[in-house]
């Protein structure tokens, strides 16, 4: 190649380094694997081994093909940016989320139709479940959430992303993170700690990935042309630092051995189940919460090309939200051995909550001043708009549940598991999809997605099975609190245990018939995408302006 | 100058923000948490708690494994309706040596802290391998491989030590004769019972799976169901006690 003769090529410190780091992984990893107590072990070590070898491969075939001088920072003027890695965060999201939408459909028919255990070990229940929760919380949302700071964190900031292997590290870093956790649950590999179920050496490689992405991102805000940082890259910011907070404070654990997948927490019984929840509900706050406002502080005032309604709002909104969270998680302990003091803290925090919540979703519905009619003629905008809709109703429910009366009734009912889907999939579910369908045509240069009436078609279906999830589970969960403390006039309760559960399967049915519809939805979704990218109209210029319309917070 | 515009230091210096999150969010988690480890009500003392014998260990990391947790709490809450269903409302103390530990979050089935000694080994062999041969309503999942599977107790020994470290008062006989003690509890009327019933007051041994052969997941899962929620006799304990 031409240029190749005025700068001289060589490798740099990140190919060097990260290769020589993949190598010698590969090389422990073969030892473990060797020495492995278990063959469930080995297969890991196996397999990290083998993601090491090809990384090595991948750098140096990459340092032979590219020319001498890296990426240009700025093209005529414009910023450069590196939107590689957020193309395959997006594409992957929409895979893991398909994956773990399914899974949950399983589940949820294993509860109606026992049999569909199928008496193995792999998709047992107990198995499953943790599959299904990861796959969709961690594999699904973590990757839009990677995809969607990546893109907006350079767009706002007019910066290309910093790091020349690193930002691709944290992507594919991360999903080999989701491979390694996801087979674990399958194989009995497990810390038993709900959204905490994987093992130490899986935990231990998603710090240095997560350290990256930090970094990655730190170092993208540091490099802005912008004086201001934008709204939602402090959203990002406060999810990416409290992740990583949690993750470590939960995950403290000591394993029996380097050959062994077992380890066991430092925490025990009472001081770990109020750690487990510190984490747990953070991770709702930070990973479901903060994360997807950010996605909503950006998405929505593009879509709608309206500024963010109240900048005052959104700094009482962002400093509040994060400081309330953290107080709440006792909440999920009330009437357990835990401390009464420490109940009582977590339930007046997870009231109070309710007005950050709801200070965000205002923010976020009164963006569209002026332009409430887009809700008729643009779906992707509806998605997200109901998306926050369904945020301010999950975010009323929950300090409702958070009462110690009301979680005397509703506590180890599905109720919960109604609360958690209507946040989940009304809230997390619904802001991602609208933010995949802005993404693509704009990563893939096309002027609009393949098809609006398949996006209303998805609006519809998933909102229909939504509802048939969410009122089922609020009737199955009252129903069955109020029949384990029913009592006859002699005296005695009630029910026996198994009169509670057979009284489940109606609604167990009406479920999975939701979920199906929402499995439905997605599919929809993921042939739109596919069609905008292969085959939608290109885009003339950029189908959006290089500059945000945003105001820039202030 | 108005108070808005004093947040633009924020705004414009990443580092300041990062440390600003980073304070905000360490306040509520220090003030909830670091208190329980020093507080000596958090785990008021109970008479009879001790460790987990290796085989109920083991039966305990096969629950962890299977995921039990996923829809069967063990922690009974001070309700009518639960003590009278369950048993007495669980102490902080009857989990003090749980790693994780493993009170739920979810009853899909019923609560297990005091399940214990209420069935018989044979009804949970049965219910184990087939939940609806002995319950026709359950939907709970069959675990036929349970029984089937011999307990691997290679690394048992190196588990208790890495409790030990973690303030389990395993002492160094326990740790030795980890593998041994797996062997005697699993067994029927091995001569050495009453030595293990020494280093772990009321430990019972028996063949749990009826199958004297070997030692299977099914005898560690079930020697761990039959010792939840017994330790502390609720007819000596007095829940006054530790009232100040």
């Amino acid at each position: 190649m031409a240029q190749t003769a005025t700068t001289p090529k060589g490798m740099t410190f990140g190919e060097a380094g990260s290769a020589l780091a993949f190598a010698a992984l590969g090389f422990l990893s073969i030892i473990i694997a060797a020495k492995a107590y278990t063959p469930e072990y080995a297969f890991h070590a196996y397999l990290f081994a083998a993601a090491s070898v090809a990384s090595v491969f991948v750098i140096v075939n990459r340092y032979y093909e590219r020319p001498a001088a890296l990426p240009p920072l700025t093209i005529n003027g414009k910023p450069n940016y590196n939107m590689g890695p957020v193309k395959f965060a997006t594409i992957a999201s929409i895979v893991w989320g398909i994956a773990g939408f399914t899974i949950g459909l399983l589940i949820a028919l294993q509860l109606a139709f026992p049999s569909l255990n199928f008496d193995t070990s792999w998709l047992s229940f107990g198995r499953m479940r943790p599959l299904h929760t990861s796959a969709v919380i961690f594999a699904f949302g973590g990757n839009v959430l990677i995809a969607s700071s990546f893109y907006v964190v350079q767009r706002t900031c007019r910066a290309r992303m910093v790091g020349d292997i690193a930002p691709w590290f944290v992507v594919l870093g991360y999903n080999f993170f989701i491979v390694i956790a996801g087979t674990g649950y399958l194989l009995g590999i497990t810390q038993g700690k709900e959204y905490a179920e994987p093992e130490w050496y899986a935990d231990l490689f998603l710090t240095i990935v997560w350290v990256t992405y930090f970094l990655v991102f730190l170092g993208t805000v540091m490099r802005r042309k912008e004086s201001h940082i934008y709204v939602a890259n402090w959203f990002y910011l406060a999810f990416i630092l409290t992740i990583a907070v949690l993750h470590l404070g939960n995950n403290a654990t000591i394993p029996v051995s380097i050959f062994s997948p077992k380890s066991y927490i430092v925490w025990s019984g009472v001081q770990d189940a109020l750690v487990q929840w510190w984490y747990g509900h953070n991770a709702v706050g930070f990973f479901l919460t903060a994360g997807f406002l950010a996605i909503m502080y950006y998405f929505i005032p593009k879509r709608a090309e309206r500024p963010v309604y109240s900048y005052r709002l959104s700094i009482i909104h962002f400093w509040s939200l994060i400081f309330m969270y953290i107080w709440a998680g006792p909440h999920h302990l009330h009437y357990t051995a835990l401390p009464d003091w420490a109940q009582t803290l977590g339930m007046v925090f997870s009231v109070m909550l309710w007005m950050p919540s709801w200070g965000g979703m205002i923010n976020g519905l009164m963006t569209l001043s002026g332009a409430w009619d887009k809700l008729r003629t643009d779906p992707v905008l509806r998605l997200m708009v109901v998306s926050v809709a369904f945020y301010g109703m999950a975010t009323f429910e929950g300090p409702l549940m958070s009462v110690k009366a009301v979680n005397s009734l509703s506590h180890y009912t599905d109720w919960t598991i109604g609360h958690v889907h209507a946040g989940a999939l009304g809230w997390v579910a619904y802001i991602s999809f609208g933010c995949v369908y802005c993404l693509v045509p704009w990563l893939w240069n096309k002027k609009e997605l393949y098809s609006m009436k398949a996006v209303s078609w998805h609006f519809w279906i998933s909102t229909l099975g939504i509802v048939l999830y969410i009122s089922s589970m609020w009737v199955a969960g009252i129903l069955q609190g109020l029949m384990w403390r029913a009592y006859t006039s002699l005296g005695f309760l009630e029910y026996s245990f198994i009169e509670t559960v057979e009284a489940m399967h109606p609604f167990y049915i009406i479920r999975a018939l939701g979920g199906a519809f929402f499995v439905a939805g997605s599919l929809i979704m993921a042939w739109n995408v596919w069609k905008t990218i292969t085959s939608a109209e290109a885009a003339v210029e950029e189908a959006h302006p290089a500059q945000p319309v945003l105001v820039a917070a202030e | 100058m108005s108070f808005w515009s004093r947040h633009k230091i924020f705004e414009t210096n990443s580092i300041i923000l990062v440390i600003g999150v980073l304070f905000v969010i360490a306040i509520g988690g220090l003030v909830e948490i670091v208190p329980l480890f020093y507080l000596k009500s958090t785990i008021e003392k109970a008479e009879g708690i001790r460790p987990y014998t290796p085989l109920e260990l083991a039966g305990r990391n096969i629950y962890v494994r299977e995921g039990c947790y996923n829809c069967h709490s063990q922690m009974i809450r001070p309700l009518r309706d639960e003590v009278e269903r369950y048993g007495h409302y669980s102490l902080a103390a009857e989990s003090m040596y749980d790693r994780p530990f493993q009170w739920g979050s979810k009853r899909t089935g019923p609560d297990l802290a005091r399940v214990g000694n209420k069935y018989s080994d044979d009804w949970h062999r049965d219910h184990l391998k087939d939940p609806r041969a002995v319950v026709p309503g359950s939907i709970m999942p069959s675990y036929p491989w349970l029984e089937k599977n011999e307990l691997d107790m290679s690394s048992v020994s190196e588990d208790m030590k890495i409790q030990a470290m973690l303030g389990v008062p395993y002492t160094e006989d326990m740790l030795k004769l980890a593998e041994t003690d797996v062997r005697i509890q699993a067994n029927a009327d091995d001569p050495n019972a009453i030595d293990l019933a020494k280093r772990y007051p009321n430990a019972q041994s028996r063949s749990f799976d009826g199958n004297p052969q070997k030692v299977t997941e099914a005898d560690a899962l079930i020697a761990y169901l039959q010792m939840l929620g017994t330790q502390v006799d609720f007819k000596l304990y007095d829940n006054k006690a530790n009232v100040r």
